[in-house]
């Protein structure tokens, strides 16, 4: 029998706020254990939370760019575990109206496109974490990320193919960084997925039992643990046996996945609503001026670079597959104009040099009105090519000054005739030999004076001046 | 050494303020009333001697260089044991938390130690609040000054029994379902529970989030009205409290209640009520009707209903509020345990009571999948039923006037092993809570064995300056609250 996977996704993304959901802690992330922490976030008796409206704003942010109803009057509720990594015990979480409801993403795959439903986005604070000490045999609580907001979106299961849920994850992680949202940084677990599969005969419309993944952070691994968990459920119901609901562990040096509980030991959270938070009324001023303020994101990007400043089409999304990038781009190009000569600087130098670097699009310090100090420099004749390419890596490594760089390591152009005129009457006279082949008519030699010319002035001599003076000369001769 | 029996707080302020006396000195004094008498009576679980009487020194200076001139400046009183005072030991009664001094202070702390509050210690109570006669503290039970093999109350029966006892001048207790009001009545006092978001709760240790609101128990209404009106007011740290000023109570001292119209629920004088409570709290009536209030009786079934939903809803909470002592970062922790299933299950048997726990199960209960909307979501719509029932009263009426508890203060012992007896004794003061609307306790009478008796006037959202304007007349009218008990009126020899 031919069987088809489903899948859905719950996908959760820490916001880059400043401070944590629910108290004024910072959100960094990082910093030695537990000093990121206050008597709100480590869950001591008697405080209160306050929520961070910032929250609030990037939550509509996401639903209005996820197609999603926004939830004008919602509200917290407290989902209750004990772990030790939940200082109070509880989570603060949506569960009866979550903020934003049935929207969608659209995603292509291969040139095909289709839509992926989204059911729900909520509001929800994150836990700490545990570190195990393996000296000591004991096991560490570090409380720093207790209270940093979390989206969860969760998807309908609309997927039937791991390529899809590779190009939704993209999608979703490319719109909350334009967004600015989140940095969706998978290494540090600020975008992470729970994926929830089952699979059925090919043709049926009934799902099978699922399985469920958590916390899994890289696309490699969701992607992988994906098709195996497809591959073990087909080869179960092929041999007779029947899946299990159940959560399972992927293990990614195994590349396999194993079953950590069963849906008898499901957890029942107790939900209630969070009596410590007043319910969220949402006006329509607080969405219009959601709207007015939203960032463009990348699609709209994408045209609007091919339409407004000609690139190509390929340019436009290697330029826009990074928002950090794409607003170096857009930033350059506003102070000097030149949208083209930007785009080859950025795709060419700023690009090999990320990746030379090993530097993420995210960390990226690199300074837009410089890249278009250093365009300036070059169509004003000040600088050539190769000198512009030694300022840009020096100003991607350093930060330096580029009008400071040129002066201080000799780059700049020579423009003056005089100087010029004397190197070509040098160089004229040094070889006779060459000026013997031009009367023969062989005009490669010309192309000899120009190198030599060039060498001379140590290759910063304006190629135009120098063109100009050695034809004068040469017709004088000649 | 001085004695300041029959005097207010606001009156001993005025001592001080007149250099009649120094803050240290009324400090002393009152520390000589512990000594003498807190054995017999157990109200405070922690006495900060050293501290109140640094603190003393301190508001002095400040009120000598005239940097302090609030009424309450200088004068000692005690606080309720689960609001946090910073750097000292907050118990909420349990061995839970036996050890725990949290790193802040209560907004309610900070604002009065700001008005130069000087803090005596911390007031015994039952378990994290849950019960209404002292005795689950795990620090032994309060006596009830009037008769010390009497329980005071509670849960705030701490508070009341100290400022009955005249160990403080005014104390700090916390409602929930009735937590002030029914001490104050047991222990001849007066207490005010204020409407649900007028006092911040910030520091408090929650019992049940929505129900519960910190209040003042002193020794006359004009007491309390001044407390309230130094830890009432908007609290950027508390979401659920409301943004309006302060309140201000000066022009409630007239002593006149023409026009006042008060009604009289009939369904609260029924069956289960004590005659020895019935007849003070009926006679009280009488008292205001002839300064001038015009009296009217009416239903209000729903009241009915009360003390299921209210029991619900508050151990929902609870259960929920009270997860957080795990063992694991404060308070009581087995030792030696092989997991952290052990750690976490050895940890709450033990550092719980068993009232607590009962209430812990409760909630869960009722939380869990399958009978949330049996229990809790049928509750939530009787709370909403309550509100409307009292907001359709005080549509006709400025206030309400009932019985604060069916009896006056009994044995201890008597009913702790009943927990469904105790919970009825909250039949009058729940309602309130689940509606959040504000109600006074101001003492009325005597029973027949000499216990004193208090009246509950229940008031509208924020309407609590036409509470204290009414107790006040009353009290104007009347002695009750100026009887002492016998160990009080003996001194400390």
């Amino acid at each position: 029998m031919n069987y088809q996977m489903v899948v859905g996704l719950e996908v959760h993304v820490e916001l880059s706020t400043k401070s944590k959901i629910f108290c004024s802690c910072t959100t960094e992330f990082g910093g030695e254990p537990n000093t990121h922490v206050c008597p709100v976030c480590s869950g001591m008796p008697g405080v209160l939370p306050v929520l961070n409206k910032k929250v609030v704003d990037f939550a509509i942010r996401a639903g209005l760019a996820t197609n999603c109803e926004i939830t004008r009057y919602n509200k917290f509720d407290r989902k209750n575990y004990f772990y030790p990594d939940l200082p109070k015990a509880y989570q603060v979480s949506q569960l009866y109206l979550p903020i934003c409801r049935n929207g969608k993403v659209e995603i292509d795959v291969n040139g095909e496109k289709k839509y992926i439903g989204i059911h729900e986005i909520h509001m929800e604070e994150d836990a700490g974490k545990l570190v195990h000490d393996p000296w000591d045999d004991c096991t560490l609580v570090d409380y720093n990320r207790c209270g940093v907001p979390l989206l969860e979106i969760v998807s309908e299961p609309d997927f039937r193919s791991a390529d899809e849920v590779i190009a939704y994850l993209t999608k979703l992680r490319e719109t909350m960084m334009y967004l600015g949202v989140s940095d969706c940084k998978m290494q540090e677990g600020s975008m992470r997925a729970d994926v929830n599969i089952s699979v059925m005969p090919v043709g049926s419309n009934k799902f099978g039992t699922r399985t469920e993944m958590k916390n899994m952070n890289s696309f490699k691994a969701i992607y992988k643990a994906i098709n195996y968990e497809a591959q073990r459920q087909i080869e179960l119901l092929e041999s007779g046996g029947v899946v299990t609901q159940e959560t399972r562990r992927w293990d990614d040096n195994k590349d396999a996945s194993f079953a950590m509980r069963s849906k008898e030991n499901a957890q029942d959270y107790r939900y209630f609503p969070e009596p410590d938070l007043l319910p969220i009324e949402i006006s329509d001023e607080w969405i219009q001026n959601t709207v007015d303020n939203m960032p463009e994101l990348p699609e709209a990007k994408r045209a609007r670079y091919i339409k407004e400043f000609g690139l190509s089409e390929y340019d436009a999304s290697v330029i826009t597959a990074e928002r950090q990038v794409a607003y170096i781009f857009e930033d350059a190009t506003k102070i000097c104009g030149k949208p083209k000569e930007v785009c080859n600087y950025v795709m060419g130098e700023l690009m090999r040099l990320m990746s030379e670097t090993g530097t993420l699009a995210e960390e990226l310090e690199m300074d837009p009105a410089k890249i278009a100090q250093i365009i300036e420099l070059v169509t004003s004749g000040k600088i050539n090519r190769t000198a512009a390419k030694e300022v840009f890596e020096a100003v991607f490594k350093e930060n330096v000054d580029p009008d400071k760089y040129i002066e201080e390591h000799d780059l700049v152009m020579v423009d003056n005739s005089d100087e010029v005129e004397a190197i070509i009457t040098k160089v004229i006279n040094d070889n006779p030999k060459s000026i013997e082949d031009l009367k023969a008519g062989k005009a490669k030699a010309r192309g000899f004076l120009v190198g030599q010319t060039m060498k001379a002035l140590k290759g910063k001599a304006n190629p135009q001046t120098v063109n100009k003076i050695l034809d004068e000369k040469l017709a004088e001769i000649l | 050494m001085m004695e300041f029996t029959n005097k207010t707080a606001l009156e001993i302020g005025q001592m001080i303020k007149n250099k009649e006396v120094s803050s240290v000195e009324v400090t002393k004094d009152m520390l000589q009333n512990i000594k003498a008498r807190d054995e017999k009576v157990n109200a405070f679980v922690t006495v900060f001697e050293e501290d109140a009487l640094k603190q003393a020194e301190e508001v002095q200076a400040k009120i000598d260089s005239g940097e302090l001139n609030s009424p309450l400046a200088g004068v000692p009183m005690g606080i309720k044991d689960n609001i946090c005072t910073k750097d000292r030991l907050t118990t909420c009664g349990s061995k839970m938390l036996y050890n725990f001094k949290p790193p802040y202070n209560a907004a309610v702390t900070d604002k009065l130690e700001k008005a130069g509050a000087v803090v005596l210690g911390k007031l015994n109570m039952d378990e994290f609040a849950m019960g209404g006669s002292t005795e689950t503290s795990y620090f032994g039970s309060t006596g009830n000054p009037w008769d010390v093999t009497r329980v005071p109350g509670g849960s705030s029966g701490g508070s009341a029994a100290a400022v009955a006892a005249e160990e403080v001048t005014y104390a700090l207790g916390s409602d929930t379902g009735g937590s002030i009001r029914q001490p104050c009545s047991f222990c001849g006092v007066s207490g005010i529970k204020p409407t649900y978001g007028a006092v911040s709760r910030y520091g408090l240790v929650a019992f049940a989030s929505s129900l519960d609101q910190i209040g003042p128990v002193g020794r006359d209404i004009k007491d309390c009205a001044e407390v309230l009106s130094v830890i009432s007011g908007h609290d950027p740290k508390d979401s659920t409290s409301v943004k309006r000023p302060v309140f201000d109570f000066s022009s409630c001292f007239d002593g006149d209640l023409k026009g006042m119209k008060i009604g009289i629920p009939t369904n609260y004088f029924g069956k289960g009520l004590d005659e020895d409570v019935k007849k003070p709290v009926l006679e009280a009536a009488e008292t205001l009707k002839k300064l001038g209030a015009e009296i009217e009786e009416f239903e209000m079934n729903i009241v009915d209903y009360a003390i299921p939903a209210y029991y619900v809803l508050a151990c929902a909470e609870a259960s929920s509020n009270l997860s957080r002592y795990d063992g694991i970062k404060y308070g009581y922790r087995k030792r030696d345990c092989e997991d952290l299933m052990e750690v976490y299950l050895t940890s709450r048997s033990e550092g719980f009571g068993m009232e607590v726990k009962r209430r812990i199960m409760l909630g869960s209960f009722v939380l869990s999948s399958g009978y949330y909307d049996a229990y809790y979501n049928k509750s939530l719509k009787v709370r909403g039923l309550i509100k409307k029932s009292f907001d359709e009263a005080f549509e006709k009426y400025d206030m309400i006037l009932s019985p604060v508890a069916p009896t006056t203060a009994y044995k201890i012992g008597e009913n702790s092993s009943d927990p469904l007896k105790m919970y009825l004794g909250d039949i009058y003061t729940v309602s309130v809570n689940l509606a959040g609307i504000p109600a006074v306790s101001v003492p009325c009478g005597f029973g027949a064995e000499g216990m004193p008796v208090g009246m509950q006037l229940i008031g509208n959202a924020f309407e609590e300056s036409k509470l204290v304007k009414a107790a006040y007349a009353f009290q104007k009218a009347t002695d009750f609250h100026t009887k002492k008990p016998e160990m009080v009126k003996g001194g400390n020899n």
